[in-house]
């Protein structure tokens, strides 16, 4: 019996600290979003409930409310946890990140996929505290395999830097292609 | 006959046959590799398979499903970190195993179980072929909104203890599927006056905020670490000879795979939890499970990679995802205009039998790089983990960008990236969400085409199959609640917060 018990502990999900800021987040969110119902999400007239195109808004709305609800209660109810602030200061972390994959985003059509992967893996390998010669050396190849990969042999549309524009004619084509 | 031969001249292309193999390997090695899995990798690849021709693309997406349990096995034996999420039960007896010198024994019992467990529910689909092409036409518009309605409640159902946050993800999953305009009345719903939120929320855009994104986060967030792996030494062969000897929990565990595979918004998960208990109820020493004991590391690995075939069943027969991986998958049926669902299985059971075939294919290669790369697998384990999510950074950009081009798509995934970060550091679900979109899109479309047929509520269930479905809804409902209820009588003490502050101290 005790090890049944050590089994669902297993499989069971914990309450971590911060659990209580996203509820009321989340909460928030969904209440937000039922004061905006008649607005956004109109019931027309005539026709049947479900076939209203308000519908599913309207019931999903109503559900996250009730659901976020009861988390928010049960959270609230539950004993609180150590390192909540030291949490949301996480949460906050990861924004950085954010950060540099829209920075990447943005720089790619001006330099071009192969040397914005390059610099951009770099500057991230250095940002994640490695510095030694060996790892950005691997770093500049994964970039390379990434964008031959990809943009060589898969073909995803990915548009050329505006850089390419300064390269001579065949080569600009063939980065264009490949890079 | 005839469609079997169709089937085999599908997979003959060399095209497929490469995409399977590509598929399979890269699985493994990605399912080895803590902190990626088979979900990060396939959101990834989603955008770069539209390109490539129906079962081609489908192909390598299911080689890396199927495949990356193997791998996830591996870690978890040697240095009881599971690959993926699924492999963490594997830790329970293998790694206890590996810490008494049985190491290759472990390995090799856990991949002659996720071998078996992989064949026997392939035989199992194989089997069912026939069945299935005969009940999928019955499944009307109402058959299947109620099955799509049951899929979401066992969704979160699922999520003993979190109930209440998984219906809340749930239902904004549904509520994102719904932003935009809708197609029938060119109504704008939730978009705010703003151009950009009128072609609605991408499913592609959401999985790779939620899975991959948010992964790249966490590990650059995270302190860098490097596992240390061990060798493993010696023949990995002996591993099946030794599963005849546990066969019937192999089989039985297999059985419960591909029972709770068919099932949708059920998943490995309780299938291992079933098979577990009943290899340790059966066990002549069952005080050895926790303690390396092979039937239950053969239980584990076994009914978790039985699920992916299964988890093909109502996917290719009713177009309903049980999980998070096949939601993605539908997408690239969509693209390339192959609808899952009773037609399907009608008019196209060649390519269904050829992904059946492939899935047996891929097992076979599976074992065989197994056998031969176990320890060149060992060193790919040991990169740094904010390596890894580096480059999981650079491959979500392809991901999302390769889509339209668009800057928004990619600011709304790392919006997405950041709020599954979040959630992963709760420890709160993110398949919810996924399959609220998706189930919930599902729902919406069979709910208002059933609609003509439907004078009152008791038309919904008036035909057998969808009674059935109603009843099974009903049942799962007055079971969670009779559960609640003993729960109540025989309050448990708050192991929440005890757990909680136990993993906080030995941090």
């Amino acid at each position: 019996m005790t090890r049944f018990k050590g089994l669902q502990e297993l499989f069971k999900r914990y309450r971590r600290p911060g659990d209580i800021v996203f509820a009321w987040m989340f909460f928030a969110l969904a209440v937000f979003l039922f004061t905006q119902l008649g607005t956004q999400s109109p019931w027309k007239w005539g026709g049947k409930v479900f076939s209203q195109p308000a519908f599913w808004p309207t019931s999903s709305v109503i559900l996250m409310v009730f659901f976020g609800g009861l988390h928010l209660l049960s959270s609230a109810l539950s004993p609180r946890l150590v390192g909540r602030w030291e949490e949301v200061w996480q949460w906050v972390k990861s924004l950085e990140y954010a950060g540099w994959f829209m920075a990447y985003v943005f720089v790619v059509p001006q330099l071009g996929y192969l040397l914005s992967t390059i610099v951009f893996g770099l500057l991230l390998a250095a940002r994640a505290g490695y510095r030694s010669v060996r790892m950005y050396l691997s770093i500049v190849a994964l970039s390379i395999t990434i964008v031959v990969v990809f943009k060589g042999f898969l073909q995803v549309r990915i548009p050329g830097g505006a850089i390419y524009e300064y390269l001579p004619t065949t080569l600009r084509s063939f980065m264009l292609t490949y890079f | 006959m005839d469609v079997f031969y169709s089937a085999v001249s599908l997979l003959m292309d060399w095209q497929v046959l490469l995409a399977l193999v590509i598929g399979s390997i890269g699985g493994v090695i990605i399912g080895a590799i803590p902190g990626v899995g088979a979900a990060v990798a396939i959101a990834i690849l989603l955008p770069a398979t539209f390109a490539m021709p129906p079962l081609v693309g489908l192909t390598m997406l299911l080689g890396i499903y199927g495949s990356s349990m193997y791998g996830g096995a591996l870690p978890a034996v040697l240095i009881n970190t599971p690959g993926t999420a699924v492999n963490a039960l594997t830790t329970y007896d293998g790694y206890p195993m590996t810490q008494r010198g049985e190491a290759r024994r472990a390995v090799a019992l856990a991949y002659s179980a996720s071998f078996f467990g992989g064949i026997f529910s392939i035989v199992a689909l194989i089997l069912l072929a026939p069945l299935l092409a005969k009940i999928a036409p019955h499944f009307g518009s109402r058959e299947i909104f109620l099955a799509a309605a049951l899929g979401l409640i066992l969704v979160v159902l699922a999520h003993r203890g979190q109930i209440f946050a998984a219906g809340m993800l749930a239902s904004f999953g549904i509520f994102l599927q719904m932003v935009g305009l809708e197609p029938v009345t060119y109504s704008r719903r939730f978009t705010f006056d703003q151009s950009w939120l009128t072609s609605g929320v991408d499913l592609i855009v959401v999985v790779l905020g939620l899975f991959a994104l948010s992964q790249a986060f966490l590990l650059l967030v995270e302190p860098d670490e490097k596992p240390e792996m061990i060798s493993v030494k010696g023949s990995i062969f002996s591993g099946l000879k030794e599963l005849w000897m546990y066969k019937r929990v192999a089989t039985v565990s297999s059985g419960f795979g591909v029972m709770m595979g068919m099932i949708p918004g059920v998943g490995e998960f309780t299938a291992q939890f079933m098979s577990y208990t009943y290899a340790q109820k059966t066990s002549k020493t069952p005080e050895l499970f926790g303690k390396g004991a092979p039937e239950g590391l053969i239980a584990s690995e076994a009914a978790n990679n039985a699920v992916p075939a299964a988890a093909m069943i109502p996917l290719l027969a009713l177009g309903i995802p049980g999980e998070a991986l096949t939601a993605m998958m539908l997408t690239v049926f969509y693209v390339h205009n192959v609808i899952p669902g009773p037609q399907l299985f009608q008019g196209q059971m060649d390519f269904v039998m050829a992904l059946y075939l492939a899935l047996l294919v891929l097992n076979v290669i599976v074992l065989c790089f197994l056998m031969v790369s176990t320890n060149l697998l060992t060193k790919i384990i040991e990169l740094p983990t904010r390596l890894i999510g580096i480059t999981i950074l650079l491959l979500s950009f392809v991901g999302v960008y390769s889509l339209r081009n668009s800057i928004t798509d990619c600011a709304l995934a790392a919006g997405f990236g950041v709020f599954g970060f979040i959630l992963k550091r709760l420890n709160l679900p993110i398949v919810p969400i996924i399959l609220g979109m998706v189930l919930g899109g599902i729902m919406d479309v069979k709910l208002r085409s059933a609609m003509p047929r439907v004078k009152t509520p008791l038309d919904m269930i008036d035909r057998p199959i969808a009674m059935i479905i109603f009843a099974m809804i009903l049942i799962v409902i007055a079971l969670h609640i009779r559960t609640l209820m003993r729960e109540m009588r025989n309050r448990p003490q708050n192991l929440d917060t005890d757990i909680h502050l136990k993993q906080e101290g030995e941090q």
